[in-house]
């Protein structure tokens, strides 16, 4: 199915390249961030273009396998945004 | 797989792309943490869904399509919780706003709790 895509190929792959660039300047205000809520914002962005690369990989290859890979990772990262805002405030998950 | 479908492709993926880039520019560029999740919690789920609208009309209703408009609606669900948790951490961490000019509201009462 993916041999017959001519004109969807270049445009899925350029889109693959800028999402992966976008997800490595996220990793600016990580590693910058003067606050921890700064690092948590940019761990969840980062976790949503993952998610994006995932569905643009579906596209790419023509497997749609990639689709719910994607959807797993959605809701890992929902989860540890989660976990991560209940450890800053509280300072610890389980008790 | 005709011109217009794969066009119509083309275009979603187009625009995702569009939007994450503007996530993320705002998430470098503004200076207050309430401004950067104001950015990345908009964008970014629009940039995403949109490349998942995408593989929706690439894989049809069935199937991994269907998928994909489940993981839209997630997004749309859990993007919203993750950033106001984000922002009550950083209110009670204290971080400050950007300018003078603005400030948290007074609260109603103490006795509730939130």
């Amino acid at each position: 199915m993916a041999s017959e895509a001519a004109l969807l190929q270049p445009v899925v792959n350029a889109g693959l390249i800028l999402a992966a660039a976008v997800t490595l300047l996220a990793g600016y205000r990580v590693i910058k961030g003067p606050t921890v809520p700064d690092r948590m914002v940019a761990l969840d962005t980062i976790g949503t273009n993952v998610v994006a690369i995932a569905a643009l990989f579906a596209l790419a290859t023509g497997r749609g396998l990639f689709v719910t890979v994607s959807l797993v990772l959605a809701i890992i990262g929902f989860i540890s945004t989660i976990a991560v805002s209940q450890y800053v405030i509280e300072g610890d998950i389980i008790e | 797989m005709n011109a217009i479908h794969q066009l119509v492709v083309a275009a979603l993926v187009a625009v995702g792309t569009f939007f994450l880039l503007v996530g993320t520019i705002g998430l470098i560029r503004f200076p207050d943490v309430y401004n950067r999740m104001h950015a990345s919690s908009k964008a970014a789920t629009l940039g995403a869904s949109s490349m998942l609208f995408a593989g929706f009309v690439y894989y049809g209703p069935q199937g991994a399509g269907l998928t994909s408009l489940v993981g839209i609606v997630f997004l749309f669900v859990t993007a919203p919780t993750g950033a106001h948790l984000i922002s009550r951490s950083a209110h009670k961490m204290g971080v400050p706003f950007y300018g003078q000019e603005a400030e948290w509201p007074e609260e109603p009462d103490e006795s509730r709790s939130d």
